[in-house]
Parts: C-alpha cells; structure tokens; sequence
C-alpha cells in the first residue's frame, strides 16, 4: 500500500454507446483515483448502468478507451476482467439464491483456487487444504458484513438489506482492486443506510477502492471523494462534492430550470 | 444359493439395466446441474454404444479400453458440436440437441458399418454385474466430489445466474462445455456397458423416445442431489416389471405415475432439503 504516488486506477476516455440509433452514451471521460471513493450520479436512464456494463465487459464500448490500472479492458471477457481486478453488484441484487451464504461467498473465489481435476478427484491435501483456506476466508468477509452467523442459512431467505451486504462480501471475494456499486442503498431505510455507510468507508479504508452509482444525494455527498453527473448520456460536471452541488448545469438537471 | 441363482438367471439383465439407467441419469444429472438442458445423451449412449461395438467386434479390443473408448468417442462428439450448440439456452438448446440426436440416429441407420436399420447382432456378453457396479460407484464417487468443489459451485452458479457467475470470473462458456463433454463420456460409458450384455444394438434405441425417457428418469426422482437420479432410474426401470400383471394397463399406470410425482413433488421424488427437514423433525418428536 506503500506505492508512491498511485495512477488512477479506472480511466475511461470519450467512451461512446449507441444502440442502433440510440445513443446512449457521448464521449464519456472520467478517471477514478486508486483509495478513493468514487461516485457518479445523474436522473433515472441517463445511462449510468451502462457505463458499468462497459467497465466489466458485459457491453463494448462503441467508442473510446476504457483502462484499468494502464492496461485496456477493451475486447475483454467479462471474467477475464474479474480477474484483473474489478467487481461488482448489482441494481436488481444477483445473489444466488439457492445456495447458502458460503457458498456464494465461495463462489467469488473461484479465480484463486488452483486446484485441478484429479486433485478433486482425489481429495487430494493441496485440494483440502485451499478449501479449508477458502471456507476461512468466506467467514471473514462475512464477518465483514455482519452476516458470519447466517454462513449456512439459504440466500434467499435474507431479508433485503442483508442480500445487499451478502452481494459485497461476494464481491469482495473476488479479490478485487476497484468495486463497483450499483445504487447501494436503493430501498434501504435511514438505518440500514448508515449502517451501510459505514459499511462501505470500511472497505475504502482497507485499501480498495470504491465507485458507486446512487440516486441518494446525502448518501452520496457525504461518502464519495468526488463524483461525476452523468445526464442524457454525457457527463455535465465532475469534481468535490461540493463543486458538483453548486454547479448550475447539475442543478438544472435535476431541478429543472427556472422560468425567467 | 438355488434362489439366488434362479433369480439371477432371470433378471440380471433388468438389474444390468437399473445400473445403465442409473448411469444415463447421472449423465443428465450432469448437464442439469449445470442449467443446460440438454437431450443429446440418448445419441452419445448410441455412439458408444457402437463406437465400443464395432471396435469389440472388428479389432477384438479388449473390454477395458472398449469401454474407455465408447465413453472418448462421444465426448470428442460433444467438444466438437458443443461450441455452437452450447450458446442456445432453454428449449432452444432442448430442440438443438434433439435434432443432433436424430442426426446421429438417421446417420447409423444409413450406414454400412453399424448394419443399417438391423442394427448389430452377437456383441460378446462382455459385461458383468461387477463391472457396472464399479462404474456406477466411481462415477457417483466423482460427481459427488465435483459438487463440493470450484468446480460444482460453478455449475450451480451458472445455473441460477449466468451474468453474475461470469462477473464472479467464471468462465462459463468453458463450464458449460465440461458439463456437456464429461455428462457425454458417461453417457457414452453406459452405452458401451449396454451393448455388451444385451448382445444386440440398433438405431431405435437412441432415438426421441429414449432422450424423454432419460430426462425423465432425473426429473422423477429430483435433480437436487445424487441419490434422486439413481432413485428414479431404479423406478422407472422397475416400474414396467412390476407392473407386469397388468398387461395392457402398464403403460397407463407408468404414466399415471409420472404425472402424480409431478404434480404434487415438483422438484421430484428425492428432494435433499426436504428429507432433511423430515428426518430434524423426527428426531424433534422423540426428544
């Protein structure tokens, strides 16, 4: 943690996306600092999704340069890009939701578990032993969450906030260096959203960083270190949270503008 | 000993057939688990089936690598038409594999080697009880190690969500192929096993009705764990037997059968967690 003076981590560089004739996002530019959380905001469809569907390769870009950390993500698979160090959760939480919670956990691991066939096979103790590592370090980043004691309850069973914290230790286990969060505390009651506040100043604080897409402008101004606003597929203003309230465009798009 | 022996004189082939059954299950078992539904292993038995056949009868291999042969033999099939088939989903992939099975069917019925519509006759009795029994424990042995391991929380990951098992750093497609290709050599292993105890093969026992029948068996008993595709198998093996008594019934009461179970055990007859939760309250009311 002790590099000097580290790159940004994400940069995306007027990255278009058009559907056919729709296009959904124009010349898109923004860089995501390493340590830092990160936010982009704007109204309902101006494409903020999409613009995680890019960084994680479940959409290709169709203009510009998306890198991580100096290398192109462009013409990556979407586990391919896992593996470089990106995860993610999602708006419409995904969590499976007939295994248990280890097993979810378990399931974002999957990179770093280098066992083989035949060492299945065999039960071999290489296999033993980085299941039993695996199964440890799924019950940490539970504890993380506060879900520990839940470990063998069933997924779906969960009551909604505690899916959401199950999604980020799930997340979390991928090992990633940037994560991505897709509206965080959408239905979430006052409680559960400082709770999650917390939550997710804890993360940053343990060295990952954080970008997040959110609706809830005190969620969001009070926790990210800067933030983009992204409107009608382009990004109307970038800076500190208090640069970006105080800016005329992002007021007008949210407010409206006043009649004279 | 008598009684042992006059029983197995008349049903060690029905008891070879609940092992072979058992087999093709699991196969399918395989590929369920994985989210894929896939028909094709009635056409990967037939292939190693003939595969193994042929090379018994031609080049007098020995039992041993027949067998390995029969289950490599399909399992090439399925690498190679796994990479389009496999990006179908639903009943889209159900129809592709259907239609692959048929293209197996219609090819060994045309051509000269595997004997046409006559099938091939005087396959060596090769098999014996122990052998199935070998083959059926090692595989479940290995299915059951494969559920406990990256490999099946993949599966089950694949299967309940594909978007968010790829952003897990899955690599599905490749998953999805492995399912396919290894439910294939099982599928293709039994198919060789079968065709050395019945003596006789032909193109109509790989066909339509013996993918449904498969599917079946797996869907019967529950797709859940291990012991449910077994389970069904045995039944649907069985049932037919038992019903014997009933002539011309049989089929209807088979059928009858099949549509209770789905009614009223959805997730088939074997259903792990609801067995668990049988056996805790047991054990509750005794305490």
């Amino acid at each position: 943690m002790n590099a000097p003076q580290q790159p940004n981590l994400l940069s995306i560089r007027n990255v278009g996306k058009h559907f056919g004739g729709l296009h959904v996002l124009q010349d898109v530019s923004f860089e995501v600092p390493a340590g830092s959380i990160y936010g982009l905001i704007g109204p309902n469809g101006a494409g903020k999704t999409t613009v995680f569907n890019l960084i994680t390769g479940l959409l290709t870009p169709s203009a510009g340069q998306i890198d991580f950390q100096g290398q192109t993500l462009i013409g990556l698979e979407p586990h391919r890009i896992t593996h470089q160090g990106i995860a993610r959760t999602f708006q419409n939480i995904r969590i499976f939701k007939e295994m248990d919670l280890l097993e979810n956990v378990m399931v974002g691991m999957h990179d770093h578990l280098n066992y083989g066939g035949f060492g299945i096979f065999l039960n071999s103790p290489a296999c033993r032993a980085a299941e039993k590592k695996a199964r440890e370090r799924a019950l940490e980043l539970l504890s993380w969450v506060g879900l520990d004691h839940k470990a063998d309850m069933l997924a779906d069973n969960l009551s909604y906030g505690d899916q959401r914290k199950l999604e980020f230790a799930r997340a979390l286990a991928t090992e990633p260096k940037l994560l991505l969060l897709d509206e965080p505390v959408a239905g979430m009651n006052p409680s559960e959203k400082t709770i999650l506040m917390e939550e997710i100043n804890n993360i940053r604080n343990r060295g990952y960083g954080v970008f997040m897409i959110e609706h809830d402008m005190r969620f969001v101004m009070g926790l990210c270190d800067r933030i983009a606003v992204l409107n009608f597929g382009r990004i109307i203003a970038e800076g500190t949270p208090d640069e970006v309230r105080n800016n005329p465009d992002v007021i007008e798009a949210y407010l409206g503008k006043e009649d004279e | 000993m008598e009684w042992f022996n006059d029983f197995w004189s008349t049903y060690s082939t029905l008891v070879f057939s609940v092992g072979v059954h058992a087999l093709l299950a699991l196969s399918i078992w395989l590929t369920l688990s994985c989210g894929l539904l896939s028909l094709a292993n009635a056409a990967f038995m037939g292939v190693g089936a003939y595969v193994s056949a042929l090379l018994t009868l031609h080049l007098e291999w020995s039992f041993g690598s027949v067998l390995l042969a029969g289950g490599i033999a399909p399992t090439l099939v399925a690498l190679i038409i796994g990479a389009p088939v496999l990006r179908l989903s639903g009943v889209y992939l159900a129809m592709a594999t259907l239609a692959f099975g048929e293209v197996v069917r219609i090819t060994v019925l045309n051509l000269e080697i595997t004997g046409g519509p006559e099938g091939l006759n005087g396959i060596p009795l090769a098999t014996e009880g122990w052998h199935i029994a070998l083959i059926l424990a090692v595989t479940v042995y290995g299915l059951a190690r494969l559920r406990r391991s990256k490999v099946g929380r993949a599966f089950e990951a694949i299967k309940e969500d594909e978007v968010a098992a790829r952003l897990m750093g899955i690599n599905v497609d490749r998953y999805k192929l492995l399912a396919f290709s290894l439910g294939a050599f099982i599928a293709g292993v039994a198919g060789a096993l079968n065709a050395h105890f019945t003596f006789f093969i032909s193109p109509r026992e790989y066909g339509f009705e013996n993918a449904v029948d498969i599917l079946t068996m797996a869907v019967l008993g529950g797709t859940s764990s291990l012991i449910g595709p077994m389970l069904g198998s045995s039944i649907l093996t069985l049932l037919p037997e038992l019903l014997r008594s009933l002539q011309d019934f049989r089929s209807l009461v088979n059928g009858a059968v099949l549509v209770l179970v789905v009614l009223f055990l959805p997730k088939g007859l074997w259903e792990s967690r609801r067995i668990r939760a049988f056996f805790k309250r047991l054990k509750g009311g005794q305490a």
